[in-house]
């Protein structure tokens, strides 16, 4: 057992060595420059711990988890299908491809001033935004992974009788679904990185809402630092997440060994 | 024996920047229920096209291909075609690749056809395996094994063991020919490996070079299993080779 104990070691001990670097860094930064408003590591430490006691942690991670959720698998359901119709089918390329190229440079944030008009202050304005933001990387890559099947399985699915939906099913959905992955994994990025900006709108909750509240209620630059934390902390955890889905051995060969 | 495979003064070109090209001109044979053909001809001369618009891929602009009398206007899995390329498919067990022409039957049906020719091609104790995990020679079996499951009458084999290594395709020669002597379809096979040819076909048309014709027709006489240093094979070979203009 000891090579995969070393295994384990090492896997461990590999990113804590620059993270540790990291946080001495940021410790010496503030306390070398006497910093009265950025906060040291440890005062980010105490306000978690404060925001944990008060019960806002949960509260504010579970509704911005929430809200990614539903944008996110709203994004999916669409995006997904269309990309692979818009991959197969060329007259729907032809008919849908551009106006999804003239949506797509848009950034999401522009979209907050009709995002109010539309959908008010609460859940429904951030969940749109991170809609739009994980919609189009999922339609792009699902168009490319049907349009981009060696005609040699279409060929030899078309030889064994099958055609139509059957192929559909059979051949040119799996044949896509590693990089629907990768865009299901881009988009999941994405859809966390508008969040803060979604949350602007936020009623009172949420990872961007302790941000911005927690500066405009009282400069506590602790608790801004402790939601930054936590989004890069839970942003590593969803990825690592959807990374297990590129572990699957339906779409390892897509990969590379 | 009946003919199984007619192909009536079939003609093809490819249009191109500079005009057409003739890739097939009058290519009249036939090929009897049972028999195996091998089509031998220079690289490049147009023997895939061939077998496309026989296996019902392409069409053909003069002529006509007719399989039991009745002329072939689609693919159909009557007739499957091996590639050099391969097609097994990345996503699906070795199982599922087998089980993949069997459709209609019961599920249980199909799982006991699928391993009855995943162990008939070697690849017992792999049916779970996904085809990333196997070498190049094994994906062949699967290949094999998959055309081969749903029975199908004609077997087309378009360079099938060109992009294996040479130990390796030679292996695969001699399971080739005990696979096929216990499923015995029609087959057909296009290679510029003329020691293939005769190691496997009864028959062996000889293809010119573009635009191809028949350059002439050979019967392979002896029997198998075949020696390939035999005189009678070597001085075949010397032939074949010069009537190619090598």
């Amino acid at each position: 057992m000891r090579p995969s104990a070393a295994a384990v070691r090492s896997t461990l001990l590999g990113p804590l060595p620059l993270i540790a670097l990291f946080i001495g860094a940021w410790w010496l930064a503030v306390v070398s420059t006497r910093s009265l408003i950025v906060p040291t590591p440890w005062q980010v430490g105490a306000g978690l711990v404060e925001l944990a006691r008060e019960g806002l942690l949960i509260k504010h991670v579970t509704s911005s988890l929430y809200r990614v959720l539903v944008g996110y698998l709203i994004a999916a359901a669409l995006a997904i299908p269309l990309g692979i119709c818009m991959g197969w089918f060329k007259g729907i390329f032809t008919a849908v491809n551009p106006l999804i190229q003239i949506l797509r440079p848009i950034s999401p944030i522009a979209w907050i001033p009709l995002a109010i008009i539309w959908f008010g202050v609460g859940d429904f304005s951030p969940m749109f935004l991170i809609f739009l933001s994980a919609f189009f990387p999922m339609v792009v890559n699902a168009t490319t992974g049907a349009h981009t099947i060696d005609q040699q399985y279409i060929r030899a699915a078309r030889n064994f009788g099958v055609s139509g939906l059957t192929l559909f099913r059979l051949v040119v959905f799996p044949a896509a679904v590693p990089h629907i992955i990768v865009g299901m994994r881009v988009s999941l990025g994405v859809a966390w990185l508008v969040l803060v900006a979604a949350e602007m709108i936020a009623l009172n909750s949420g990872l961007g809402f302790l941000i911005m509240d927690s500066r405009n209620a009282g400069n506590r630059y602790d608790l801004v630092v402790a939601g930054m934390v936590l989004i890069g902390v839970f942003g590593l955890l969803l990825d690592g997440l959807i990374r297990r889905l590129e572990g699957l051995k339906e779409v390892r060969w897509r990969y590379g060994r | 024996m009946a003919d199984k495979i007619r192909v009536k003064n079939v003609a093809k070109s490819f249009g191109t920047s500079r005009g057409a090209l003739p890739v097939l001109e009058g290519i009249d044979f036939a090929v009897g229920d049972g028999d195996f053909v091998a089509l031998v001809g220079p690289s490049g001369c147009g023997k895939t096209t061939l077998l496309n618009i026989i296996a019902g891929f392409e069409r053909p602009d003069e002529g006509e291909v007719s399989i039991d009398g009745i002329p072939v206007t689609g693919p159909s899995p009557r007739g499957i075609v091996i590639s050099q390329l391969g097609s097994v498919f990345p996503w699906l067990t070795v199982r599922q690749n087998v089980m993949f022409g069997l459709r209609g039957q019961p599920i249980a049906e199909r799982r006991r056809l699928a391993d009855h020719y995943a162990h008939l091609v070697g690849l017992e104790g792999f049916e779970n395996a996904y085809p990333h995990e196997l070498s190049g020679g094994m994906l062949k079996r699967v290949e094999v094994a998959r055309a081969l499951a749903p029975r199908p009458e004609i077997l087309y084999m378009d360079e099938p063991l060109a992009a294996l290594d040479a130990l390796t395709r030679f292996r695969m020669r001699l399971e080739l020919r005990r696979i096929l002597a216990q499923e015995r379809p029609t087959c057909l096979l296009v290679t510029h490996d003329v020691e293939e040819a005769i190691h496997l076909a009864d028959r062996i048309l000889i293809l010119s070079a573009r635009p191809a014709r028949i350059e002439g027709i050979v019967d392979v006489p002896f029997p198998h299993p075949r020696k390939l240093s035999s005189p009678e094979a070597v001085q075949l070979k010397e032939d074949i080779l010069r009537t190619l203009g090598a």
